[in-house]
């Protein structure tokens, strides 16, 4: 009766191999790389290309590597030592970026899983260390919602004045007080006839009559619907801006998130130059336009060398050259939006961009003064100036809503929208939370959290075999698959761990072997009550199994508890915590079972179990 | 080997009056300390910069002091932490001040001081927003906690195991907590994070007790319920004992080798998981007696099999 069927016991074998595999990653360590990725905005790594260009300049270094990785942004070369990677990297930095001034790819020191490559290529990856572990810096940025919705009404309050104006509605005024708008009228006449008007242009507004003193007025506040359009657009704006600005660091695998309705995550491992990470975060590209010098000749003369006075000469994005007038027509902070779209009559690709009253103005005059003359979108970034896009100018453009259009590909429509936007934050952004762990203090970490364990571990599993014998040494087996499981599960799920997720391991182990006692004393206390050994090992793992689900569940709610209002430490702690109860349920009733069933199993005639000494009151 | 050799069922129910003051006393006390003193909080929860530096050779904090205050940070604690060269400076947030840019000024300020130069180990900044939310967090993860076990414990046993093991381990908490306000020990997040645990770990006690309790009651008859209370409770002492061991093994481990940050997250589970065991143990029972448990709660009525009619 204490026999697995073979499918059982088949299934635990699998388990736990599949167990091995995915922890087999955590034991080759960590090999020196350089890693490659895009550094400008308006590059997009081809990787194929890359890895080709890679792979030719380490050869004319005379440079081996132990092998080529890509993925979606960035290429990966691992070496034999840090020797070689250094040389590498100032090869690939040469090859890649010739002019050092002004580099277009970031090419990172980073350091890469020596784990061979079929286990990567099932995803068997090392567990993640967070940045305690590993050292660098961890920020919380508080995006100002406010600012944002603030920034949009003083964009609505130009939007406004034009339509009432383009429609011949009378106003006394039109300004924006706190969250709202407001427009007066000296009429009712006029008040209706606006209501109807601003209805018929826009869903984002709703509107109140209302009378202030002699005048009547109109109150507009924004619909529930665009506050969140907004909000989540600036937090998506922000978010982008910000990889934009991390590029630059060079920081081989940053992480960018959102975290809740109105909060950045940024973590950057392995930085330590707080001030310049900040700095860079802080960061305004600015956008500006300024209008093509097409003078017959002044091109060319640029190109030889003498570039006119008050112009400047700058690359398209295809590689033209171009002549750039110095005097700014616009700048960045004009523009509310920019989004890719498509053209209402030819139906190509197109990006729309919106410009706030006083930049509709001045856009209206330059446009109607500068037909079929070409003007130049630049991207300004750490003082140097990239052309966007440089279209041509068809004919006056009033009301702030310009349209770019004509030999894009939607993709490159989607990128230049992103790219226009790119330069400015959509709403202000304040740190909230900052954390820095120097590369010591992870190292120390790493290994003070290692040694609790083992040292733990050993201590429990000497006790255990001492105490309970035969199956004292079953327990201490299961409790290792459960630490193997474990491992491997969080290497799989490739959840961050910290030093309380290394807390939490520890702690699942000291609380799981709970249900082996629970099982061994059950076993004791039927051979104390005159059970045979067979029935007595039945009876044990049966009865118990209640206690055991009972008692995980109560831990398990804790867990959960911690998991959904735990952040930062608390929720790495959580993450460990529940997956180790689940991994402890496993490992110790049917690894344990298994192990039990194998040894005792197949023999009828069983006198004693070595489960250490049964003591019987009054014998 | 076997430790427990009980020849009867220890009568723990006719103390049971005992121990509830003996709990009571405790209990009160520890509300006491945290009236009085107040929980010492982390940085995580008030606020403020908090910068870990390291020196070559011990520095002298007089001069450290003087230098932040030459900054404006008279307000600063600069003190030693773990050894003699390491040092622990704590600024709490002001209004009015870019925040953000503390630890660069102070770091650089410590760097103008003549001798050994400072290297940084860890920051750590939390913004005046982030505090009152981790406060609030920590009270809804609790009000969680408590409402899943009792719910989940009634479902399985008896409202009134609930209701006794839910006491009994809150009061643990309580304890834990009273104790750090007690010593002025950190009440840092992973120590919030160890109570919690702990008050999840600490009801498995009691569930293994009630366990036992619901079995020997189903099993013997004529026993009266603080028989049966003593006689499930000594059934399951050597359990007990060896896997709090168990449990506690790892955690001194951590005492011992985790260093400075696990130390105040062990700290908080020895507490708990020694008081762990008293009050599951012999505060919950003696409640689930005065709640009334019986016999008849846990013979269940034999269920009418009902046709259905089509």
């Amino acid at each position: 009766m204490n026999r697995y069927p073979l499918w059982k016991n088949l299934l635990i074998g699998l388990v736990l191999l599949w167990g091995l595999i995915y922890t087999l990653p955590n034991f080759y360590g960590e090999v020196p790389a350089v890693q490659v990725s895009s550094g400008k905005a308006t590059l997009k790594l081809d990787t194929a290309a890359t890895l080709k260009r890679v792979e030719e300049s380490l050869a004319a270094a005379g440079l081996q590597h132990d092998g080529l990785f890509a993925d979606l942004n960035s290429v990966r070369i691992r070496f034999h030592d840090t020797d070689t990677q250094l040389k590498a990297k100032d090869a690939v930095e040469k090859a890649f970026n010739p002019d050092a001034s002004d580099p277009s790819y970031v090419v990172a020191l980073n350091l890469l899983s020596a784990s061979p490559q079929w286990l990567t290529s099932i995803h068997a990856l090392p567990m993640y260390l967070g940045l305690d572990l590993r050292g660098g810096v961890h920020f919380l940025l508080q995006v100002d919602m406010k600012g944002a919705v603030t920034k949009r009404l003083d964009a609505t309050t130009g939007d406004l004045r034009t339509l009432l104006r383009d429609k011949n509605v009378r106003h006394i005024g039109i300004t924006r007080e706190g969250q709202t708008v407001v427009v007066r009228f000296r009429d009712t006449e006029n008040q209706s006839r606006a209501k109807a008007v601003i209805t018929a242009n826009t869903n984002d507004l709703q509107l109140v009559e209302g009378q202030d003193g002699a005048d009547f007025k109109l109150t507009a506040t924004l619909t529930p619907l665009a506050q969140k359009t907004i909000q989540e657009f600036a937090i998506k704006q922000n978010i982008s801006t910000l990889h934009n600005r991390i590029n630059e660091l060079g920081v081989a695998e940053p992480v960018i998130q959102q975290q809740g309705l109105d909060r950045i995550v940024v973590q950057l491992p392995g930085v330590q130059d707080v001030a310049k990470a900040k700095d860079i975060l802080g960061r305004t590209a600015t956008l500006e336009i300024r209008m093509v010098d097409d003078t017959p000749g002044a091109l060319e003369a640029a190109m030889t060398g003498s570039v006119p006075p008050g112009t400047e000469l700058y690359n398209e994005r295809g590689g033209r050259p171009l002549l750039v007038k110095k005097q700014v027509v616009l700048t960045g902070e004009r523009l509310t939006d920019a989004q890719p779209g498509f053209d209402g009559q030819t139906h190509e690709p197109a990006v729309h961009l919106t410009l706030d009253a006083a930049g509709a103005r001045i856009f209206k005059d330059v446009t109607r003064e500068n037909v079929n003359k070409r003007m130049a979108i630049l991207l300004i970034e750490k003082g140097k100036g990239e052309v966007v896009t440089a279209p041509v100018i068809r004919g006056e453009i009033g009301g702030g809503r310009v349209q770019i259009s004509g030999r894009m590909s939607s993709e490159e429509a989607t990128d230049t929208a992103l790219l226009l936007r790119a330069g400015s934050l959509a709403a202000p952004m304040e740190i909230i939370e900052e954390r820095t762990i120097g590369p010591s203090l992870g190292a120390d970490n790493i290994s003070k959290g290692f040694h609790s364990t083992l040292w733990g571990f050993i201590a429990i599993a000497v006790f255990m075999c001492i105490y309970y014998m035969l199956f004292g040494f079953v327990s201490v087996i299961a409790l290792a698959s459960n630490l193997l499981l474990l491992v491997a599960l969080l290497s799989l799920l490739q959840a961050t761990l910290t030093l309380p997720g290394i807390a939490a391991i520890a702690l699942t182990l000291g609380m799981a072997i709970d249900a082996n006692v629970l099982i061994n004393e059950r076993i004791r206390e039927e051979l104390r009550n005159g059970s045979s050994p067979q029935a007595a090992i039945h009876a044990g793992y049966d009865r118990a199994f209640d206690t055991i689900l009972d008692s995980n569940v109560t831990t398990l709610i804790a867990g959960i508890a911690l998991l959904i209002f735990g952040s930062g430490p608390v929720r790495g702690f959580a993450v460990v915590h529940c997956l180790g109860i689940m991994t402890s349920m496993f490992s110790a009733i049917l690894v344990s079972r298994g192990l039990v069933n194998l040894i005792y199993g197949k023999k009828r005639k069983l006198e004693k179990l070595a489960i250490g000494q049964v003591w019987k009151p009054g014998v | 080997m076997e430790f427990f050799r009980i020849h009867k069922d220890i009568p723990f129910m006719k103390h049971a009056l005992v121990f509830n003051v003996i709990s009571l006393i405790t209990f009160l006390l520890a509300v006491f300390f945290l009236a009085t003193k107040g929980l010492h909080f982390s940085v995580e929860f008030t606020g403020g910069t908090l910068m870990e530096v390291s020196y070559s050779e011990p520095p002298a904090l007089e001069k450290l002091r003087d230098a932040l205050a030459k900054e404006g940070y008279q307000d600063a604690q600069v003190q030693n932490f773990g050894s003699s060269r390491d040092v622990l400076i704590r600024l709490p947030n002001r209004d009015g001040v870019e925040t953000g840019k503390v630890s660069e000024k102070v770091i650089a300020s410590l760097g103008a001081i003549e001798g050994p130069k400072p290297e940084l180990r860890r920051v750590e900044f939390v913004g005046p927003q982030v505090g009152k939310e981790l406060a609030s967090d920590g009270a809804m993860a609790l009000l969680l906690v408590i409402g899943g076990i009792v719910v989940y414990l009634a479902m399985r046993f008896e409202w009134r195991f609930a209701v006794s093991a839910i006491i009994a381990n809150l009061h643990d908490v309580i304890i834990i907590l009273g104790f750090f306000a007690l010593f002025q020990w950190e009440f840092s997040l992973p120590v919030l994070a160890a109570t919690l645990a702990v008050l999840g770990y600490s009801v498995n006690e009691s569930v293994v007790v009630f366990d036992r309790v619901r079995e020997t009651f189903k099993k013997k008859r004529g026993l009266t319920t603080p028989q049966v209370l003593d006689h499930a409770i000594t059934s399951t002492i050597s359990r007990t004992i060896i896997t709090h061991g168990s449990t506690q093994i790892m955690v001194l481990s951590m005492l011992v080798f985790g260093g400075e940050t696990l130390f105040y997250f062990s700290l908080a589970l020895t507490i708990g998981i020694c008081f762990g065991i008293y009050s599951s143990v012999l505060v919950a029972s003696p409640l689930v007696m005065w709640l009334g448990v019986s016999r008849e709660q846990f013979m269940q009525p034999k269920k009418e099999k009902q046709e259905a009619v089509v």
